[in-house]
C-alpha cells in the first residue's frame, strides 16, 4: 500500500514545483528494483489527483531495467527478477541502475 | 492522508516517560500551506479536451520522495550534531520488536540512555510497555499509514529531545514492505525476524532485507518446536543482502542479546557538551 503514499508524494511534488499550473501529463520512471508496483501507482493516480491541478492528467510510466555490477566476475548484468544476483551465483553485487523513482517531466497547458 | 509525505492526516504523536502522563503534540513538520488542502471539489473524474495533449513539456527529473529524503537528511544532521545514534527497527508484526526494545531498555539502563519512537497504526500499547521498562517513549499512531516517514520522526524527535550520546530506537510500523522505501534519517537499519515466521522471508521481501545493516533472528528459544532451517535462512539472506550482519537471539530468554548490545555500543557517539 505504500504506492498510495508514493502517488501522493508524486502529486504534491508536481504541485509544489508548478504552483497554479494545469497539469495534463506526467512522465514517471519506476526502476525495476525500486520496490514500487507501477499498476498500483496507476490505480492510485486518478484517486489522488481528483480535485487537484493534475485531475485528468495522463500518466506515462517507463520502467527502466536494473543494471548491476558483479564484483566477483567483474561484469555488468541485468538481474532476472527482484534479486540482485549475478548469473555466476555471486551476491557480491553493486546496483548501478533500476532503483530510481523519478518524475522525469510534466505537460502543462 | 497528507499529500506531501503520505502520512495520515490524523497521525498523533504522544510522549510518555516513566513519570509523566501522555502529552499530545500536533503533527507539524513544516508543511506549506498548500499541501494540506486536499481540495474542496468532489467533482467526478474529468476528461481533458484532446487539445490538452499538445501542452508544453517541462523537464523535472525529480525524485518522487525528494521531500521525504530532504526531511530525512535534516533529521540525520540534527542527530549527528547532538551525537545521537538513531536506529530504524523494521519487521513484520509479531516478530518481537517491542519485547526486544523493552529488554534492551531495561538491561542497558545505566550503560546507555535509550529512548524509543513507537510507530503503530493505533493504540498506546507498545509505548506503555516501553514506559513500564523505564524508557522514555514517543508513540506515533499513523492511522491509515503503513510506515513512518521522516516528517513524523522529526516531530517525534522534537518531542523526545534525546540527550547527547544516547540512542533513539525507531520502531517502525510492523510491515516488511512499505517502511523499506522511506528514509527516516537513521544511522542504521535493523531488520528483526523471528523463527516462527518461516525461513523464506529474505527471498520474499528482498527490498526490505537488501537495506539491512543488521538482521536479528529472534525467538531462537522456539527453534526446537518449529520447522526453521537457520543455515538456509543465513544463505538466503547472503543472496539478498551480502553485507548484512546476522545475529541470533531470544528477547524472551535473553540468549544472544549481548552481541546486539555490543553492536549498539560500538556505534553510539561519545557524549558531548
Amino acid at each position: 500500500m505504500h504506492e498510495l503514499a508514493i502517488t501522493e508524494s508524486l502529486v504534491a511534488a508536481v504541485r509544489e514545483r508548478l504552483p497554479g499550473k494545469r497539469i495534463v501529463g506526467v512522465k514517471l520512471e519506476i526502476g525495476a528494483l525500486s520496490g514500487v508496483v507501477a499498476d498500483s501507482v496507476r490505480f492510485c493516480f486518478d484517486l489522488v489527483t481528483e480535485g487537484t491541478s493534475l485531475e485528468g492528467a495522463r500518466l506515462e510510466i517507463t520502467q527502466p531495467p536494473a543494471v548491476c555490477h558483479c564484483r566477483s566476475c567483474v561484469v555488468d548484468f541485468e538481474p532476472a527478477g527482484p534479486f540482485a544476483i549475478c548469473p555466476c551465483g555471486s551476491a557480491e553485487v553493486t546496483v548501478l541502475a533500476g532503483q530510481d523513482l523519478k518524475i522525469t517531466s510534466v505537460q502543462v497547458i | 492522508m497528507c499529500g506531501t509525505c503520505g502520512c495520515s492526516s490524523d497521525a498523533r504523536i504522544m510522549v510518555l516517560t516513566s513519570s509523566e502522563h501522555a502529552s499530545v503534540a500536533a503533527h507539524d513538520h513544516g508543511h506549506g500551506e498548500n499541501e494540506h488542502s486536499h481540495g474542496d471539489s468532489h467533482a467526478r473524474h474529468v476528461h481533458l479536451p484532446d487539445s490538452a495533449a499538445a501542452g508544453r513539456t517541462i523537464e523535472l527529473q525529480q525524485k518522487v520522495l525528494a521531500k521525504n529524503d530532504g526531511l530525512a537528511a535534516a533529521n540525520r544532521q540534527w542527530l549527528r550534531d547532538r551525537g545521537i545514534l538513531a536506529v530504524n527497527l523494521m519487521s513484520s508484526p509479531g516478530s518481537g520488536k517491542t519485547t526486544l526494545l523493552a529488554r534492551t531498555t531495561s538491561e542497558l539502563a545505566g550503560k546507555m540512555s535509550i529512548s524509543v519512537i513507537e510507530g503503530d497504526q493505533e493504540t498506546m500499547l507498545d509505548a506503555e510497555r516501553i514506559q513500564a521498562a523505564g524508557g522514555r517513549v514517543v508513540q506515533i499512531n499513523t492511522g491509515a499509514g503503513c510506515h513512518l516517514d521522516a516528517g513524523m520522526v522529526a516531530s517525534a524527535l522534537a518531542g523526545l529531545d534525546p540527550p547527547s550520546g544516547s540512542v533513539v530506537m525507531i520502531e517502525n510500523v510492523g510491515n516488511l514492505v512499505c517502511p523499506a522505501l522511506f528514509d527516516l534519517g537513521e544511522a542504521g537499519k535493523v531488520v528483526l525476524a523471528s523463527v516462527t515466521e518461516g525461513a523464506d522471508k529474505p527471498l520474499k521481501y528482498p527490498h526490505m532485507f537488501r537495506q539491512a545493516d543488521l538482521v536479528l533472528l529472534n525467538k531462537t528459544d522456539l527453534l526446537p518446536y518449529v520447522d526453521f532451517d537457520v543455515r538456509r535462512y543465513s544463505s538466503d539472506l547472503r543472496r539478498v543482502a551480502p553485507d548484512a550482519m546476522l545475529l541470533q537471539l531470544s528477547a524472551t530468554t535473553g540468549d544472544g542479546m549481548q552481541a546486539w548490545y555490543d553492536w549498539l555500543l560500538r556505534r553510539v557517539p561519545p557524549r558531548s557538551g
